[in-house]
């Protein structure tokens, strides 16, 4: 086991290398998906407020988009 | 052709007007150059070592400080619209801007390089090279500049940006640039350098103004 | 190509297919990393640190990929002005840039147990260093402009000039490479692969690529989320009438801060 991790004295090197990867991989990952869930709920919001409003104007809204 | 000669005779004349501006650009290669001494210390071998990387490079830094002025002044002011609506070919009338930049910024450039390659004591083999060399690659940083100069109209801190997009692309000039000269230095032959160079200048020269004119379109919608 | 124009085909496309790229990305990458770190063999010449090859190339081989993405979404932008184009261009950039940091870094760490130093010149290094430079040029150029549509066009017009210049790039840095060379010969990707390393790298190549597939179909959603909001906030819902003065121009300052800007 304790050879699995020193991998022959390298052990430094190669695992930062795959620590660093797997950390900027993960967190380009969250990051976006984060984004994504916050840009969905501000776009349903919009979107209701929109819905709500389209009964009593629809010959405005149609006009002006 | 028309189209072409008044465009360039007016940014000549509007950069004469402001001759402070090609002073400038020379006057930073220069100071830039003189950094490098107190940087590196004065021994002569060293210096003459980086010579010919030391001048490319500042000759580099100098054109792309200069390029906003191709294009932005009159982008404020509304002449660059009413270009883009002229009957002559848009790309023509770039050509027109990039040479009258090349003739302000460029040509002064070559002409203050030997002086500089002589504070850096550079051996006098490489000096003919150089100013070929220079010659080749002035008017490609004029060419691929200007492209970079109108991808930024009407962005924020487009000077600074404009760096960063136009360096990479400055690259291959330099090293085929300074390795001519160190070609040159060594007594080979550095015809095959100067043939790159030329072809990256030709390359440019087709590409360059169809890449600015559309960029400049972008920039008017 | 424009059958997927329309936003709301993109969403109806790939909806089905992220949840299949994601669990192909974990097992791709999970196999890979077993192969890389367990079962495969050690070099005789470097050791354990070719395992890091496992990770440097792949890296090396998603920043070219991805470059040449975007430069094909700029083609396709400007030239066949397909709609979506310049999204996913835009949505490629910090992926690819990620890659080719990764692919520096690791070759760093690669370089320091081997070659005893954390930085060589040698041409592929170098190549994406600049390859670098050009991404974050890319991204620094598309976020300068208040209207991201305008952005999103002068980053394609980027793209197409950096990828004609990328293959002058190469060559320039390759010559300059062999006229200065080195006083031991680099090679940033280790001895000529063995059978038993190709194995690795396949996997590894291809977890890296669905995870930039997956990632991709979640950016361009981002990306069409935000002009959605920005086209609800354009489309005059806030004419309401019946809505108090001071209150509409709140809503107003809130919703066009990008337009005020200009």
């Amino acid at each position: 086991m304790s050879e699995f991790f020193s991998m022959g004295g390298y052990g430094g090197y190669i695992w930062a290398s795959y620590g660093v990867t797997a950390l900027a991989m993960i967190i380009l990952l969250i990051a976006t998906l984060r984004g994504l869930r916050s840009s969905r709920i501000e776009r349903e919001q919009l979107e209701a407020v929109l819905q709500s409003r389209r009964p009593r104007r629809t010959k405005k809204t149609q006009q002006a988009s | 052709m028309n189209g072409f000669l008044a465009i360039l005779q007016r940014d000549l004349r509007l950069a004469l007007r402001q001759g402070a501006d090609s002073v400038m650009v020379v006057a930073f290669f220069i100071v830039t150059t003189t950094l490098f001494p107190f940087g590196v210390g004065p021994e002569v071998n060293i210096l003459a070592r980086i010579a010919s990387g030391v001048i490319w490079v500042s000759a580099l830094l100098a054109a792309m400080l200069s390029l906003e002025r191709v294009f932005q002044t009159d982008y404020e002011d509304g002449t660059l619209e009413l270009l883009t609506t002229s009957p002559v070919s848009l790309e023509l009338l770039i050509l027109g801007k990039v040479l009258a930049h090349w003739l302000t910024t460029g040509l002064p450039l070559i002409i203050a390089a030997p002086l500089m390659a002589v504070m850096l004591n550079m051996d006098q083999d490489g000096f003919a090279t150089l100013m070929i060399a220079m010659l080749l690659g002035t008017p490609a940083l004029s060419l691929i500049g200007a492209i970079g100069a109108a991808l930024i109209l009407g962005a924020r801190r487009g000077g600074v940006l404009v760096s960063l997009l136009v360096l990479p692309l400055y690259i291959p000039v330099l090293i085929f640039g300074a390795g001519a000269v160190e070609a040159a230095l060594l007594g080979i032959s550095a015809i095959a350098q100067l043939q790159i160079m030329g072809a990256i200048l030709l390359l440019t020269l087709a590409a360059a103004p169809f890449a600015t004119s559309h960029a400049v379109r972008q920039a008017m919608e | 190509m424009h059958r997927f124009a329309k936003p709301s085909v993109f969403l109806k496309f790939t909806a089905p297919i992220l949840p299949w790229l994601s669990v192909l990305t974990v097992i791709l990458i999970a196999a890979g990393l077993y192969f890389s770190l367990i079962g495969s063999p050690v070099d005789y010449q470097q050791g354990h640190t070719v395992r890091i090859m496992y990770i440097h190339v792949p890296a090396a081989w998603m920043g070219l990929f991805c470059y040449v993405g975007m430069a094909i979404c700029g083609a396709m932008s400007l030239i066949w002005k397909h709609p979506l184009a310049d999204i996913c261009a835009r949505a490629t950039a910090p992926v690819g840039a990620t890659f080719t940091a990764l692919c520096l870094i690791t070759g760093s760490l690669w370089g320091e147990p081997m070659w005893g130093t954390w930085w060589v010149w040698d041409a592929r290094l170098t190549s994406m260093l600049i390859l670098l430079f050009l991404y974050l040029g890319y991204m620094a150029l598309v976020n300068a402009f208040d209207d991201p549509e305008r952005g999103s066009k002068a980053g394609s017009a980027l793209a197409l000039v950096g990828a004609v210049n990328v293959p002058i790039v190469k060559f320039s840095v390759d010559w300059w490479n062999t006229l200065h060379q080195p006083a031991s010969i680099v090679r940033m990707d280790g001895p000529a692969v063995d059978p038993s390393m190709q194995l690795p790298l396949a996997l590894m190549i291809l977890g890296f690529t669905c995870y930039y597939f997956v990632v991709l179909i979640l950016r361009v959603r981002l990306e069409l989320n935000e002009r959605r909001i920005r086209a609800l906030h354009l489309s005059g819902m806030f004419e309401d009438s019946e809505t108090p003065a001071s209150a509409k121009e709140q809503a107003y300052e809130a919703g066009h801060n990008v337009e005020a800007k200009q």
